[in-house]
């Protein structure tokens, strides 16, 4: 069980619990109740298809959110092997935020970029929650070009509330780190494979996120503003977050059916951070996919095609 | 949030119909005060000066066919794609009525005006976005008009200027708007690798979305005195820091300062200084 509960997660705590007791019980006790812990855990399987199967887009958020979902580095583990971390951005730090380096895919080199959220506090601090400062999106545009140049694919994890808003963001061009992402990312000649694992908090997450495929982890969100930020302008009420979260169309069910993404990669039961290992074997499966489509395509043809994807975006 | 950067633009003080009978009938305030200096300005003048302030120089917010008029040479401007209309692909609450009285306020159909036009003699392709359409933001219309634009100058080989004025991406249209970041920035690189002359001005305000894509990607970027210019809304970073900004954070001065803009041009100048680019950028070197 994960340490940090959800409110709509409570029920299957208690009867997660009350089997355990249960089994505890039938062992200090030698008695039988096989029976017992059947139905109980039956119960426990309805339900848990029950609540997952029917999250509302708030609830999502919170899973999307959930301290303990895997991070970059954590995927980073899972899905490659030598991975390199390489650091900073040639002009004015190195932003804990936002790591990359080099790795190999199932024995491919490829280049990886991604927001790090931490699991806790403290590593929540050492990371800035995941928020960049225009270092961060400097380094990343410096690696991607680096993957240009030796003709690695770029595969991109995205998982940020947004870009760092502080006076010293500002004064080194946040603004300006972000545009020229969006603009060197959409001419890039090798494939970019983005995958948004968490949350994808608006400019910041985009920075990260143009690409000849976009996917969405099944409990991801991706959204122009945050629920409370949103629910805030709307009706000056954080509160009503919940409501906002519906009407932004952030879950990733919703932006594949509004042809804004283009695929889902489901999650094991209950989300990501209960399965880390199962949902990265999902995620290998559709990056192999993907990278032998992408891979087979030349470069000019792949940023024309890189360019007609975001051209259809609202083309009337 | 955002809507405070509005907030100074209708302070008008109430004229008495007896102190001015003769222009009893007019609806538009004959007086308004200058929200920087405090000065009572006297509307007709204000409006042959720009709309810069005669006592302190402060710049008042322009409207997009005011700001054709006072850039585009007279009977040059032709509008361009103006049959483009907003429109609400989430369904999104009161997202239609606000559009409608947007739409009444300002009398057009969304927050950009693009066209074609000449200064001083030299054609060019021009967008201006329009600050009191919900506050200049940029949503499907917004980025699919800056996306033509520059597909035009593409094909007619013409430069580009966009003004911007705007809150950032339109949280009606969701991820529709966000995703107008990563479309207009796309076209814009596009027009780098034809070789094309992109100017960006920011006047006040430029933020969010709109500033962290095309606004900041200008060939050169130039700025109105005094005008806010930043990424995220000033409460946020205070309520992040925890601690008063200082005065001028934010602004065209501050950006100017750290160097992220070519210049800062007063908008009794700016036709010029844009004539002069244009005739710089009119014969390769």
């Amino acid at each position: 069980m994960p340490n940090v509960i959800l409110d709509f997660e409570k029920p299957l705590l208690e009867l997660e619990n009350r089997i355990a007791e249960l089994k505890q019980y039938a062992g200090d006790k030698g008695i039988d109740l096989a029976a017992e812990i059947n139905i109980l855990e039956n119960r426990l399987r309805e339900l848990k298809k029950e609540i997952y199967e029917n999250l509302t887009p708030w609830q999502r958020t919170q899973l999307a959110r959930h301290p303990e979902r895997p991070n970059a580095l954590d995927y980073f583990n899972l899905l490659f092997t030598d991975f390199l971390p390489l650091c900073g951005d040639r002009c004015y730090g190195d932003d804990p935020a936002l790591v990359g380096g080099i790795a190999r895919f199932e024995g491919v080199p490829v280049t990886v970029i991604g927001h790090v959220k931490g699991h806790n506090t403290k590593e929540n601090l050492a990371r800035n929650f995941g928020m960049p400062n225009p270092e961060g999106f400097r380094k990343a545009l410096r690696l991607v070009q680096q993957a240009e140049k030796f003709q690695r694919p770029v595969i991109s994890l995205v998982d940020t509330p947004g870009a760092y808003s502080g006076a010293g963001a500002e004064e080194r061009g946040q603004a300006w780190a972000i545009a020229n992402n969006l603009f060197a990312f959409s001419r890039l000649k090798t494939p970019i494979i983005v995958i948004i694992t968490g949350e994808g908090g608006s400019g910041g997450a985009l920075a990260l996120g143009v690409g000849d495929v976009l996917l969405m982890l099944e409990n991801s969100i991706f959204s122009v503003i945050s629920p409370e930020g949103c629910a805030t302008i709307l009706w000056k009420d954080s509160q009503r977050a919940p409501e906002a979260a519906s009407a932004l169309k952030l879950t990733a069910s919703e932006l594949l059916s509004l042809g804004l993404i283009d695929g889902v990669i489901p999650e094991p039961l209950g989300g990501a951070h209960r399965d880390p290992k199962g949902t990265a074997d999902n995620i290998r499966a559709e990056i192999r996919q993907r990278l032998q489509e992408l891979r087979q395509i030349d470069a000019e043809q792949l940023v024309a095609a890189r360019w007609s994807r975001l051209r259809r975006i609202c083309g009337f | 949030m955002l809507k405070d950067l509005f907030r100074k633009q209708k302070r008008y003080i109430t004229v008495q119909p007896g102190t001015a009978p003769e222009h009893e009938e007019e609806k538009e305030p004959l007086w308004i005060k200058c929200p920087d200096c405090g000065e009572i300005l006297y509307v007709r003048e204000l409006e042959k000066g720009l709309k810069v302030c005669s006592k302190c120089r402060y710049h008042f917010r322009l409207s997009a066919p005011e700001r054709i008029a006072a850039t585009v040479d007279d009977n040059t401007f032709q509008e361009l794609d103006g049959d483009l209309k907003a429109v609400d692909p989430l369904s999104f609450p009161a997202y239609r009525s606000k559009l409608s009285s947007a739409e009444q306020e300002t009398g057009m159909r969304d927050a950009i005006l693009t066209g074609q036009g000449a200064i001083e003699g030299r054609p060019v392709l021009i967008g201006v976005l329009e600050p009191n359409f919900i506050m200049g933001s940029m949503g499907c219309i917004v980025g699919e008009k800056i996306t033509r634009l520059v597909e035009r100058a593409i094909k007619s080989k013409l430069p580009v200027i966009l003004f911007s004025a705007s809150g950032g991406a339109r949280m009606q249209e969701g991820v529709f708007s966000l995703m107008q970041m990563a479309k207009t920035s796309a076209a814009i690189a596009r027009l780098h690798e034809a070789g094309i002359l992109y100017v960006s001005v920011l006047t006040d305000p430029t933020t969010g979305g709109v500033l962290a894509s095309f606004a900041t990607l200008g060939d050169i970027i130039l700025a109105e005195p005094g005008a806010l210019i930043g990424f995220a809304g000033r409460r946020v970073t205070e309520q992040t820091l925890k601690e008063k900004l200082p005065p001028d954070f934010q602004t065209a001065e501050f950006c100017f300062n750290h160097g992220l803009i070519d210049l800062i041009v007063p908008r009794n100048e700016m036709r010029q200084i844009l004539a002069q680019i244009l005739s710089l950028h009119s014969e390769r070197g």
